[in-house]
């Protein structure tokens, strides 16, 4: 597998956002035919580096940029596309109308004659990249029919008919099963074989080490190191990947002491979740983990009231509550920050201000009306109390950064009084800076005696910052862990199992 | 020059910069161009006319802020005013008391309210756009007036209800009072109601504004029955002012309010939007076409400057915010 030179180096790659540095001065080599696994957290800057390599940001003066061992001055998205980088993003940027032919192709549709377009070209495109993957599709089939893991296999085709030389895979086993993961394994065996490089971005460790000859791990931004495969563990590469050091302690106390504060016996919503029974104590934090799909969001809706269960019980302080909606649950002290930020959690063009009283508007009336002299003081007192960088209060909200808009979207769940605050993937689209600070706050609110549920699929995060952690599989809680009779390794490999 | 735009941003807000620019030039236009501009009669005939495309321009605006439409504006209006007048007729035509004449505007604001309700239960339950929904509404209502009134007009009502349409009270006309109580209620709604704050929030993002617990579908059923109400309003001034009901009164002015909205600032998408712009913008389209009668020009040539007067709002609006972000990156 040594060859002369590497398909691609890259040194001292440097990308500042508005005075964030995203990349601080990265090296990243592919060699041709090889499997690499680009590897960190969230925000450690594996995006970001993929969009240098692919044109789409101009690295700062200084870097230096080989393909196939010829300098490149300036990429271009144009130019990746005719050297043959191609990229499978996560959310696989695919037309569910059209056909999988047509989804494979697409690129070639601009080129007919005549500037129509030629359908058995593509046709014919289409089943040639889907030959060398070795697979076997209806071409005709609309996309939208197919499961998840033919869609990604769809998404890879595509990648084929440029002419790939090297593909880079975001987290391509996010939303798949552990058959359907093996079968993508499988698919870039084939690919490997048949001389294409593939870079996979992914943070399951297993799959990773199954799979990849080197890896690459970065963090905040900076290289960490480049490892060869062969004596690496899943545990060895966690800690690369969070360099956090080993007497980071985890937070779990005993709450037996404390009352009840939620019971939830036996509840059920068909397809969705089953038999699901726990108690939740007065300032304990009950963390929730699991693969995408486990019905952990599903699980929650229906204790915020927006969903209604088939079957079970949902105990407020010992009484059986039954929400017709989330206006009920919101009355009665249960609140959701809802993982979508972006198109649920909070309403991006209006200001600050309305965002942060929205769900408590009965607090500040005045004599029927909205006292804007209310309003203002308990604006100013969330934004103080949790510590929000903001302009001021009538800015969009969608002009804050990820982390202070999270604060302002739990601060709007605050100001209602809640005894039950549900966080569902807090610290999604966070920068890793500002995760600890939301954690901060959470671990406070707790302190205070908020109960607290932390749903998270980062296994890491609830592992630290919950007081007990439930592992869910396809709507059932497999197995409870107290983190303080468990490793992180333990529960990462039972959730990646 | 750049203190005096933030201090008048600050006092009045950004939206009111262009219908307060627009006021100013339509007014030195015409002041140098008719003599006559700068009189009480313009004034006199703009006070007059105004209030019933004011009316309905309020009864769109509600459903345009919560990123909604509604096309049944002018016929809930006409079926409005054939509900008062079946009311004055049933207790003795132009002889009918004043007790009547009240029933009667009951009935009116009670049929606004049932046509806006229905409306908004349809938008609200099956989550049809409101353009079909409204559409449906504004066919079915047109139907159904131009069935009970064979097509005809339906007239003769007591002296007393004309001033409504066309009398002065301390020496401003009734229906321009009237006019302005109702956009002073309107302003109250939108800026101090939690119907108000709603049904801005659900204009940009009505699923978040779910998941913050407000109650979507009521705010959505009661918007659309407070348009029908206003449009109600509007169905009692245009009786007492043609002194008649006709189904088919005031249908030009259907696109007009929505005009008048986006002229005021009115984000077009929904979720953002005051009343004070809307109604300096109203003023304008009427004072433009008032201007034009008096020099001589066709009615039908005002409207045509309407749409002009809009896209050189909307263009130097554009210009405005490049000009705003151009500023920022140099600064």
């Amino acid at each position: 597998m040594t060859v002369s030179h590497p398909l691609l180096s890259l040194k001292n790659i440097k990308v500042t956002f508005g005075g964030v540095r995203a990349l601080k001065g990265v090296s990243f080599e592919v060699n041709p035919g090889e499997v690499h696994c680009l590897a960190g957290e969230n925000g450690c800057g594996k995006s970001t580096l993929i969009k240098v390599i692919t044109g789409v940001y101009t690295p700062e003066d200084g870097a230096e940029f080989l393909f196939d061992g010829k300098p490149i001055a300036a990429m271009t998205p144009t130019l990746a596309q005719s050297l043959g980088i191609q990229v499978i993003w996560q959310d696989l940027a695919l037309f569910g109308e059209m056909s999988v032919a047509e989804n494979i192709g697409f690129q070639l549709a601009v080129k007919g004659k005549y500037g129509l377009i030629d359908k058995s070209a593509i046709d014919a495109a289409a089943k040639k990249a889907l030959a060398r993957l070795g697979i076997e599709l209806d071409i005709h089939m609309p996309l939208k029919e197919l499961a998840i893991a033919q869609r990604q296999i769809v998404a890879i085709a595509r990648a084929l008919v440029g002419e790939a030389r090297l593909v880079f895979m975001d987290e391509p086993t996010a939303s798949l099963t552990q058959s359907e993961t093996d079968y993508l394994i499988e698919i870039v065996r084939n690919l490997q074989a048949s001389g294409v490089a593939v870079v996979f971005v992914s943070h399951r460790l297993a799959e990773v080490l199954e799979i990849s000859d080197r890896i690459t791990v970065l963090r905040d931004g900076a290289l960490v190191g480049v490892y060869p495969v062969e004596g690496m563990t899943q545990s060895r590469v966690t800690e690369l990947m969070t360099g956090r050091n080993f007497d980071s302690a985890v937070i779990a106390a005993d709450h037996d002491d404390a009352p009840v504060v939620l019971s939830v016996k036996n509840l059920t919503r068909h397809g969705e979740f089953s038999n699901v029974s726990f108690d939740l104590r007065r300032g304990e934090t009950l963390g929730i983990t699991g693969l995408l799909g486990a019905g952990r969001t599903e699980l929650a809706l229906t204790l915020f009231g927006m969903r209604q269960p088939h079957s079970g019980e949902i105990l407020l302080a010992g009484e059986k509550v039954r929400f017709g909606s989330n206006r009920d649950a919101i009355r009665a002290g249960v609140a959701y920050l809802s993982e979508d930020r972006l198109s649920l959690g909070l309403n991006q063009p209006q200001s600050i201000a309305d965002n942060l009283v929205m769900a408590s508007l009965d607090r500040i009336l005045s004599g029927g009306l909205i006292s804007s002299s209310r309003k203002a003081n308990v604006v100013a007192h969330w934004i103080s109390e949790l510590g929000v960088k903001i302009g001021t209060p009538d800015d969009p909200i969608r002009t804050l950064s990820g982390g202070n808009q999270q604060r302002v979207a739990i601060a709007k769940w605050l100001a209602i009084g809640p005894r039950i605050l549900i966080l569902d993937a807090p610290t999604v689209g966070v920068d890793v800076g500002a995760r600890a600070g939301i954690f901060d706050i959470v671990r406070k609110l707790a302190a205070e005696g908020l109960s607290i549920i932390l749903i998270s699929d980062e296994p890491p995060e609830v592992y630290f910052n919950a007081d007990r952690v439930i592992h869910m599989v396809e709507g059932r809680f497999q197995a409870v862990y107290d983190p303080r009779q468990t490793s992180l390794t333990e529960l990462e490999s039972a959730v990646y199992a | 020059m750049k203190t005096f735009v933030q201090k008048f941003n600050a006092t009045f807000g950004a939206d009111m910069g262009g219908p307060v620019i627009a006021f100013v030039s339509v007014m030195l236009i015409f002041g140098l161009a008719a003599d006559n501009f700068l009189s009480l009669a313009t004034f006199g005939s703009v006070a007059f006319q105004l209030p019933e495309l004011g009316l309905l321009t309020l009864a769109m605006l509600l459903p345009l802020l919560t990123g909604g439409i509604n096309l049944s504006i002018t016929f809930t209006a006409n079926l409005a005013g054939l509900a008062a007048a079946w009311v004055l007729q049933a207790h003795g035509g132009a002889d009918a008391p004043v007790s009547a004449f009240l029933l009667a505007c009951l009935a009116a604001l009670a049929t606004g309210a049932a046509a806006g309700a229905l409306t908004g239960v349809a938008i609200a339950y099956t989550r049809a756009h409101p353009i079909l929904v409204t559409l449906s509404m504004m066919i079915f209502l047109r139907g159904l007036g131009e069935f009970l009134t064979r097509g005809g007009d339906v007239s003769g009502f007591p002296a007393y209800v004309a001033p409504l349409g066309h009398g002065s009270l301390f020496g401003l006309p009734i229906p321009l009072l009237i006019f302005v109580f109702c956009v002073a209620a309107w302003h109250v709604l939108l800026t101090r109601s939690k119907l108000g704050f709603g049904l801005l929030m659900i204009g940009s993002n009505m699923e978040a504004a779910d998941y913050s617990g407000l109650n979507t579908r009521k705010i959505v059923v009661l918007v659309y029955t407070l348009s029908g109400v206003m449009c109600a309003v509007a169905g009692i001034i245009m009786l007492a002012r043609f002194n008649s009901v006709r189904v088919g009164h005031g249908e030009s002015y259907l696109l007009i309010t929505v005009l008048a909205a986006f002229l005021g600032g009115v984000n077009p998408f929904g979720g953002f939007g005051r009343v004070l712009p809307v109604f300096v913008a109203l003023v304008v389209l009427q004072l433009l076409s008032s201007g034009l009668n008096l020099m001589g020009a066709n009615q039908h040539l005002a409207t045509a400057l309407w749409g002009v007067l809009m896209i050189v709002v909307m263009t130097a609006r554009t210009l405005a915010s490049n000009y705003r972000i151009f500023m920022r990156k140099k600064a």
